[in-house]
């Protein structure tokens, strides 16, 4: 059978071809081609590592940034309360000290309103009392001008005290 | 008119020939031959004429095979038309006998589309090599990129898969030419215009040799976990080992038929292959003798049964490339392999 019966210089020439091209592959070609393929898998690899890496490194920012924010709301909400809890002293206390002030004036005032009354009153009273004292002086000479009218009121006085 | 006749008669004559050829030519399409032959045109054979080398009687005889053209005898030599030696370059001793010279190692057509096959296969791995080179850790581009896939699956599915992770790097390069040269001659076979047309790898000594290297690899880097799993073959009952050493003897003849196997397949199928497209083929000329338009009427159906059959020739090229570097890896994995301590 031709077939299954090969003659010798095919097997001859197939062993040094593929012996040949074995050869120059595997020192050539193959390491090469390997070479490039796992060197660019790594590369890849690595890509994806930093890729991954950036993404988690972005993650830690925002959430740095979002506790950042967060932490400065808080500072600003304190600030806020604080200055609105001054204000309210600051007015309160302008308030207080102004109603202070005020009553003083006020005080001072009505001490110096009364003292002047007193001192209207007493020159009132004084001028009334000089006017009287006028009045009287004048009224008991008209009534005094003649003797026996005198006499008669003289007696009527010593009656009373008399009497007393 | 006696001579109408006698042309006429010579002519059955060569009708009778012709369709007896059909086995021959197909036999001569799928086996080796010291021309290769293209077309023919009339009775005008275009061929190209590969050069013999033969050793005998202690010289080198070089010549072209085209002293040999409509077999002719040249130097004493002929091509063997029947006998063992069919096909061989023999000549004719002092008793009459054919006999082989000493040595032919003649560029046959299979050993010509070999070494065109082995140079385009160099060819390209080393100008993908350079791009590799060239384009370090960049995207693979035109043949680099074509070729990439197969070169990671063998390497990832087959090599590391059934060697493991730490020596499967060793194989790599012998199991990558492997799987591209079969491949590449399967395709190359498939290809019906020159250089391509030439039934390679259905041919039982390429297959042979690649069988043996496989062999001499497993062989040579067998560990004694190897060899003891053939001698104590675990798992096994004893009285399978002693006193009649059967199971020794049949895991020692594995060692041989595993290789033997790995030729067998790759040839048979291949060869099978080009016979039976041949044969759908040859069928248009049979039928076409009976006549003309049964022959065309033949043809639509043969030849889309031989466009299925070439498209089913182009899986098996992948898949009998594939299946003979997987096992070729196997058995490296299992020469190699380290028993599990528990």
């Amino acid at each position: 059978m031709q077939l299954i019966n090969p003659g010798i210089g095919l097997i001859f020439w197939m062993t040094l071809a593929f012996s040949l091209v074995l050869f120059i592959l595997g020192k050539y070609a193959w390491p090469a081609i390997l070479k490039g393929l796992k060197e660019r898998e790594q590369s890849i690899q690595e890509a994806l590592d930093s890729a991954k890496e950036a993404q988690e490194q972005m993650k830690r920012l925002k959430t740095d940034n979002e506790k950042l924010l967060k932490e400065a709301m808080e500072e600003r909400d304190t600030i806020l309360t604080e200055a609105r809890k001054m204000k309210d002293q600051i007015i309160g206390d302008a308030k207080g000290k102004a109603e202070k002030e005020a009553s003083v004036i006020v005080e001072s005032a009505k001490e110096k309103i009364n003292s002047e009354k007193l001192a209207a009153l007493r020159e009132i009273k004084s001028t009334v009392a000089e006017y009287s004292i006028e009045i009287a002086e004048k009224i008991l000479r008209e009534e005094l001008k003649d003797k026996a009218k005198q006499k008669k009121y003289i007696e009527k006085l010593l009656k009373e005290t008399s009497l007393n | 008119m006696a001579a109408k006749e006698t042309s006429s008669v010579e002519k059955g004559a060569d009708t009778q020939k012709e369709q007896l050829d059909i086995g021959d030519m197909i036999m001569e399409h799928v086996t080796d031959s010291y021309e290769w032959h293209f077309f023919t045109i009339g009775e005008h054979h275009v061929s190209l004429y590969l050069p013999v080398i033969l050793y005998d009687k202690g010289h080198w005889i070089l010549f072209s095979s085209s002293k040999l053209k409509h077999d002719a005898s040249y130097k004493g030599y002929h091509v063997a038309k029947d006998g063992p030696n069919v096909g061989k370059l023999v000549r004719t001793n002092a008793k009459g006998k054919e006999v082989l010279p000493q040595l032919d190692i003649s560029i046959t057509k299979t050993v010509f589309a070999i070494l065109i096959n082995a140079f385009l296969v160099v060819l390209i791995f080393l100008s993908i090599a350079k791009s590799y080179r060239k384009r370090k850790g960049q995207a693979p581009k035109g043949m680099q990129s074509l070729l990439e896939p197969l070169v990671l699956f063998i390497r990832d599915d087959v090599a590391r898969d059934s060697i493991g992770e730490e020596k499967y790097e060793r194989y790599l390069p012998y199991l990558m030419t492997l799987f591209f040269f079969i491949l590449f001659s399967n395709l190359f076979g498939i290809f019906p215009f020159f250089p391509g047309g030439a039934n390679v790898t259905g041919n039982i000594a390429v297959t042979g040799i690649m069988a043996f290297f496989t062999f001499v690899i497993t062989t040579m880097s067998s560990n004694k976990h190897y060899w003891k799993d053939i001698f104590n073959t675990p798992g096994v009952p004893w009285w399978l080992k002693f006193p009649i050493p059967l199971m020794p003897f049949v895991e020692l003849l594995g060692i041989f038929t595993k290789p033997f196997v790995l030729m067998v397949r790759l040839f048979a199928n291949m060869v099978s292959g080009h016979i039976v497209l041949a044969g759908f083929i040859s069928l248009i000329f049979i039928f076409g003798k009976f006549g003309v338009g049964l022959g065309y009427g033949v043809s639509i159906l043969s030849i889309s049964f031989a466009i299925f059959l070439d498209l089913l020739e182009v899986l098996v090229a992948f898949i009998q490339a594939y299946v003979f570097v997987l096992l070729s890896a196997l058995y490296f994995g299992m020469a190699t392999e380290v028993p599990e301590h528990h």
